[in-house]
């Protein structure tokens, strides 16, 4: 555990190196973005002095190490505030997404791949299979843009049920500050709708793909051609011995799979205005705010390190083999 | 060692392959079927948003619709094969040269060289790509060739994983042993008698990295960072469409089919390569 942890710093740390290292090694000067196209040269000496771009690449890089490490990660060139303040206000937002979706995607998921082996080779199966196959292959800022053509300008011009006509942009409505309680949690619901509704769609898909292939291949195991010989019922074999061995893969699948989550959370927070990390970093880049992209990488691989951590713990908990080998 | 005839046998395979390759001949034969220049702007106003099946004042049939520039979708849609497709294609195939050697080096070399490939493997594999290539876009001017590189850089860290465990595997059979005692030289070891033996788990794992590559490629341009305009890329039209999305809501949708459609064959050959 201790040893995944330093590992785990270790990735952390050659994340924000190699940034680093990209961001000043490419061509394009942010002391130029900053003080504009029309500055003279003085100015744009000066600017460089202020951002610390005259000094060496390793004095630099120490010193941005040790005020990144304290907290301190710079002042947004285009937002012109501390990027730590812009990076925490984001980050609820995305791990809110993420999380929600995670939960969809796995629920959804193993209902859904668990079904299609239990009823393997059947028509269902043959159909869910294609469609799932269908839904995985769908890149997520497609998906969304076509989630919100239906939900929310077609569910308007034919007059669907309230409920069904959904917010397109934001976390929550202009009117959420004067909201009772239960009202912004409405509001909030309502907006995280499409694009959970987004993630989790793909999410379910990829997953169920996952899980039918795993139940099917613990299927073919000794130990249930043993259990039926047996004469066990059929559900308490797909319970307790395909189910729960089907499951631990899975567990990997979780740890393995929070970078493509990330990623898709990137284009659905640009889709749906979703004020999260994603948004904010794809801003920074478009507009080369280079200490709001470090910041925001750096923290992105944080999230990931944490969460493999997560599953490693739920591995362990779940897989008894592992706990003893591991101790 | 499955053999070809094998593989086809399986039905999705060569439904895959069938599609995949429908899909190339159009990219390749492009400029032959786009009824219009792809990139060709007559008369705006007058062109611009008409819906698919309709004909523009000079009465020449758009059977996919114009975009906001009154540009031919079809073509567009067509011309954009050749940058998804050849994106996807050249970047896997990058990714998959980068990761067999890798892998395949850390088994054969073992000790503290496989560790040090292995972390650096799994360290680069635990992130989330999209975030590695906005933050190399960020700083580097995207053009045909990055696009290429920088996915492929950050797209073999799977199959690096899997070419160690094939060689690893690989390197306890007699038929090694056999070749070493014969004299083989390392490479002539791996290029002669381990990669071709790991063959078939690596081609899966390609074909999957091509539909993620084109996924990718086509999520870039969506964000305005792919390969520059005005060159059409399915990426970039759903972007263009998005902005249109009510108005001519074609727009977005049909590229992003294109998308669905390659990354569904991709699947396909990945999923009978890998059963056959």
């Amino acid at each position: 555990m201790v040893l995944r942890l330093l590992t785990g710093l270790a990735l952390v740390l050659a994340v924000v190196t190699a940034t680093f290292l990209l961001i000043n090694l490419a061509p394009g000067d942010p002391a130029r973005l900053w003080v504009g196209p029309g500055a003279g040269a003085a100015e744009l000496a000066a600017a460089r002095h202020a951002l610390g771009l005259d000094r060496p690449l390793l004095v630099r890089y120490l010193a941005w190490l040790g005020h990144f490490v304290t907290g301190d990660w710079g002042t947004s060139l285009v937002l012109g505030r501390p990027v730590r303040q812009v990076l925490l206000d984001a980050l609820p937002y995305t791990l809110l997404l993420s999380a929600a979706s995670l939960a969809v995607t796995y629920v959804g998921g193993i209902i859904v791949g668990i079904a299609q082996a239990v009823k393997r080779g059947t028509a269902a199966d043959t159909l869910l299979t294609v469609a799932t196959l269908a839904v995985y292959g769908m890149p997520s800022y497609w998906l969304g843009l076509v989630l919100v053509l239906v939900f929310a300008y077609v569910a308007a011009r034919h007059g669907w049920p309230a409920w069904l006509q959904l917010p397109a942009l934001g976390a929550s409505g202009i009117d959420a500050a004067f909201l009772s309680p239960w009202g912004k949690l409405v509001d909030r619901v309502r907006h995280l709708a499409l694009p959970l509704a987004t993630l989790g769609a793909i999410g379910i898909a990829g997953t169920a793909r996952f899980v039918r292939g795993a139940a099917v291949d613990v299927e073919r195991q000794d130990y249930v051609r043993t259990a039926r010989a047996k004469g066990l019922a059929p559900h308490v074999i797909e319970l307790r011995h395909v189910l729960r061995n089907a499951l631990l893969p899975v567990i990997t699948l979780l740890g393995l799979s929070l970078p493509a989550l990330f990623s898709g959370t990137v284009f659905v927070e640009t889709i749906f205005a979703w004020p999260g990390m994603g948004r904010t970093l794809v801003s920074a880049v478009s507009a080369r705010d280079y200490p709001v992209v470090l910041a925001a990488t750096a923290v992105y691989a944080v999230l990931v390190v944490l969460g493999n951590l997560l599953a490693d713990v739920l591995y362990a908990v779940a897989d008894p083999r592992l706990r003893r080998e591991g101790a | 060692m499955k053999t070809g005839r094998a593989v086809l046998r399986d039905g999705r395979t060569a439904w895959g392959l069938a599609l995949l390759g429908g899909m190339a001949l159009v990219a390749i034969l492009a400029p032959v079927l786009a009824p219009f220049n792809p990139i060709a702007q007559h008369d705006i106003l007058a062109t611009r948003f008409l819906a698919p099946f309709t004909r523009d004042p000079s009465g020449a049939m758009h059977w996919l619709g114009t975009d906001n520039l009154g540009r031919d979708l079809l073509s567009r849609l067509l011309y954009g094969a050749r940058i998804s497709l050849s994106v996807g294609l050249l970047a896997a195939g990058l990714a998959a040269a980068i990761g067999t050697v890798i892998g395949a080096v850390a088994a054969l070399a073992g000790g503290a060289v496989e560790r040090a490939l292995m972390a650096l493997t799994d360290g680069l594999l635990a992130l989330p790509r999209l975030v590695l290539l906005l933050a190399m876009v960020a700083f580097l001017t995207p053009s045909f060739g990055l696009i290429v590189v920088i996915i492929g850089a950050t797209g073999w860290m799977s199959i690096a994983r899997l070419a160690r465990a094939e060689v690893h595997g690989l390197l306890a059979r007699p038929f090694v042993d056999a070749a070493r005692v014969a004299g083989a030289t390392p490479v002539r070891l791996l290029f002669r008698h381990l990669l071709p033996n790991a063959l078939t788990p690596i081609l899966v794992a390609a074909a999957l990295g091509v539909a993620n590559a084109i996924g990718l490629e086509a999520g870039l341009a969506f964000l305005g960072m792919g390969v520059p305009a005005p060159a059409p890329s399915w990426g970039n039209m759903i972007a263009t469409g998005r902005d249109a999305l009510v108005q001519a809501p074609w727009l977005a949708t049909i590229p992003g089919l294109a998308i669905v459609l390659a990354v569904i064959a991709c699947n396909l050959v990945a999923d009978g390569v890998r059963e056959a």
